[in-house]
């Protein structure tokens, strides 16, 4: 069976380039310490997607998940192992990939300011040599849907940062491509725009045969809602990778508390309570109050934790007791939230 | 493609003004430029003759019209040079661009394409700048001008290789990238017989000018567009050759750096691919 995409054991090394010094010459060693050494993005990544799959891979930054997309993009070359995209080797094959996607990345202001919202689509169009009437055609549809038809003819230098982004999605679905990188998407658009976005994708990709999408995201809510199956980044490691409800299910037997207490002076206590799995913590400093999502897997736990925080003179504002849900999944295996 | 990518070219060479002033723009730019070749030279003839009749001047017409088709390597080595500068840090397109299945080289040549033509105006203005206002004598039988074409093309097409070169380059570094930008068409500005003669360079810099096609190329052109009364004024460095040699060595030249803008464009890529660097954003 070919996949949309494979990988096997890839991995993508970074080396950071030694800092120059004016006056004072470093050994090779002492660089390498002080500059943190190598960064090890991807590490022998094992990952298939199906034909048709609506894919999310959910991880925090510096997680891996661009360095994945970028190499099954072409524009890197792994380190060690292989990676397929339709069967192609991304080392050795780059024409054949080419021809089958494209990606667009969320939160970027890229495009040429001088042309207009639809000469900056056609042009990119016509690199992927779909006929110059089709494309206007397809143009024009995606534009209505996307809201941006009245920006048509305006100079994409005068385009706001999501109307940009609305262009970008544009530019990925006007050439049709088998499979569609996402990076991050909806990263910094407004709920509306976000709505359509995500409804567009999902009925691409149903829809249509042989369509695939790959998505990356920080938004739980987003890849839970959105994607078939989805695969858990951190550190360039898949930590798990199944459908959004068997992921859930992974973590039945714990329960997650979520409580809402005054600020803390620090969090250590509670992560070494007895029975506790894995927790998160982010302050709101406009309400002076911290937020803690904590996996227990005792419950006997619960009165532990209550007494760590009372014991911080911190006051509980409220706790309750929630279904598991991807973020805590996630937690529960990265040991932190996505937005820490 | 490169169909597509010379109409982004031109797009943004022409496009960020009225199409009035653009016009202006390209007039009165190049005519500008020949001013300050005017002025030295009306001062250096002065000094030495203390007769500043710039148009019966061989030396004069030597520089002017060196100066002239200069325009050309100046434009298109930038040209080619800034595209991957410019679509990484202020498009920030490139990537979309690099992955789309089209060749990355021919869409360079695509975008310098517009240059080329800019450069066309932009001689075409100076020289007839020179003609009128300066009383240089330029001429050619209708003979020649076949030749002149071809002299032209060949050129171009080793302006275009080296550029790629330059290019490739580009893709390795953000720092450096305007020095070289600016830096190697200085050094072709002084080895290649544009406004000094090779016979005034010393013994190394004259090497340097007979290894570098332009000098051939300009060579070429002044033996054509130039009375021969003038040329023979004027010593060149290279009045040994004929025209046929100095055209065979033109051609040489460009094979050869065609086929080395291929090998380094290739290599160039395949290492920034391999550092990641395709798409990087410095801010420089």
């Amino acid at each position: 069976m070919t996949y949309a995409t494979e990988t096997r054991d890839l991995t993508r090394i970074f080396k950071r380039k030694p800092k120059r010094h004016l006056l004072k010459r470093k050994s090779a060693k002492k660089n390498e310490k002080e500059n943190g050494g190598p960064v090890t993005a991807l590490d022998h990544v094992n990952l298939t997607i199906k034909e048709g799959e609506l894919f999310g891979l959910l991880g925090p930054n510096g997680a891996g998940k661009t360095t994945l997309i970028k190499v099954l993009c072409t524009l890197l070359l792994p380190t060690s192992g292989s990676a397929y995209v339709a069967g192609f080797d991304v080392s050795k094959e780059v024409n054949q990939i080419r021809r089958k996607i494209n990606m667009v990345s969320g939160g970027e202001t890229s495009g040429y300011g001088l042309l207009t919202t639809r000469e900056n689509i056609w042009m990119f169009s016509q690199f992927y040599g779909i006929p110059s009437k089709v494309a206007k055609e397809r143009i024009d549809e995606l534009m209505h849907t996307f809201g941006l038809y009245d920006k048509k003819n305006v100079k994409v230098r005068t385009l706001s940062t999501g109307e940009r982004q609305k262009m970008n999605m544009i530019r990925g679905f006007v050439t049709d491509p088998e499979i569609l990188f996402l990076d991050e998407p909806t990263l910094g658009l407004d709920v509306n725009a976000s709505r359509t976005i995500r409804e567009y994708i999902m009925n691409w990709v149903r829809k249509r045969e042989h369509k695939t999408v790959l998505l990356t995201t920080h938004y739980m809510m987003e890849a839970e809602m959105m994607c078939d199956r989805v695969a858990i980044i951190d550190r360039g490691r898949i930590l798990a990778l199944d459908t959004p409800a068997n992921l859930k299910r992974m973590i039945r037997k714990e329960s997650t508390v979520q409580l809402e207490v005054d600020t803390l002076k620090s969090t250590a206590p509670i992560g070494g309570i007895k029975g506790i799995g894995n927790f998160s913590s982010k302050d709101d400093i406009a309400h002076g109050t911290t937020n803690l999502t904590i996996i227990v897997e005792d419950e006997s736990a619960i009165s532990d934790i209550m007494s760590a925080i009372t014991a911080q003179g911190s006051r509980i504002r409220s706790m309750r007791k929630t279904d598991p849900t991807l973020e805590d999944v996630f937690i529960s295996m990265v040991g932190k939230g996505l937005e820490e | 493609m490169f169909k597509q990518a010379a109409w982004l070219g031109w797009e943004m060479d022409s496009n960020w003004t009225e199409p009035g002033l653009f016009l202006i723009y390209s007039i009165i730019k190049p005519v500008a430029g020949a001013f300050i070749l005017v002025l030295m030279s009306f001062v250096a003839l002065f000094i030495g003759t203390g007769n500043p009749d710039l148009g019966k001047s061989a030396m004069f017409a030597y520089l002017f019209v060196g100066n002239a088709f200069f325009i050309y390597v100046a434009s298109v080595l930038f040209g080619c040079f800034q595209v991957i500068q410019s679509d990484r840090e202020w498009y920030q397109t490139i990537r979309y661009v690099y992955m789309s299945p089209i060749n990355f080289y021919t869409y360079i040549v695509g975008r310098a394409a517009s240059k080329v033509l800019l450069a066309t105006i932009a001689t075409a203005v100076t020289l007839a700048f020179g003609v009128f206002a300066l009383h240089i004598d330029l001429s050619m039988s209708l003979w020649d001008i076949p030749l002149f074409l071809a002299v032209m093309v060949i050129g171009l097409l080793c302006v275009v290789a080296i550029g790629l070169c330059l290019a490739g380059l580009s893709f390795l570094t953000a720092k450096h990238t305007h020095g070289l930008a600016e830096g190697i068409p200085g050094m072709f500005y002084l080895f290649c017989g544009v406004i000094f003669p090779l016979s005034v360079l010393p013994g190394w810099g004259q090497s340097v000018g007979r290894a570098l096609p332009i000098t051939y190329w300009l060579e070429a052109i002044r033996r054509l567009i130039l009375p021969s009364s003038q040329i023979a004024q004027v010593t060149t460095g290279l009045e040994q050759r004929d025209l046929a040699g100095i055209i065979a060595l033109l051609l040489i030249s460009t094979a050869f750096f065609f086929l080395l803008s291929i090998l380094l464009f290739r290599m160039t890529e395949y290492l920034a691919r391999k550092a990641g660097i395709i798409d990087m954003t410095t801010n420089y």
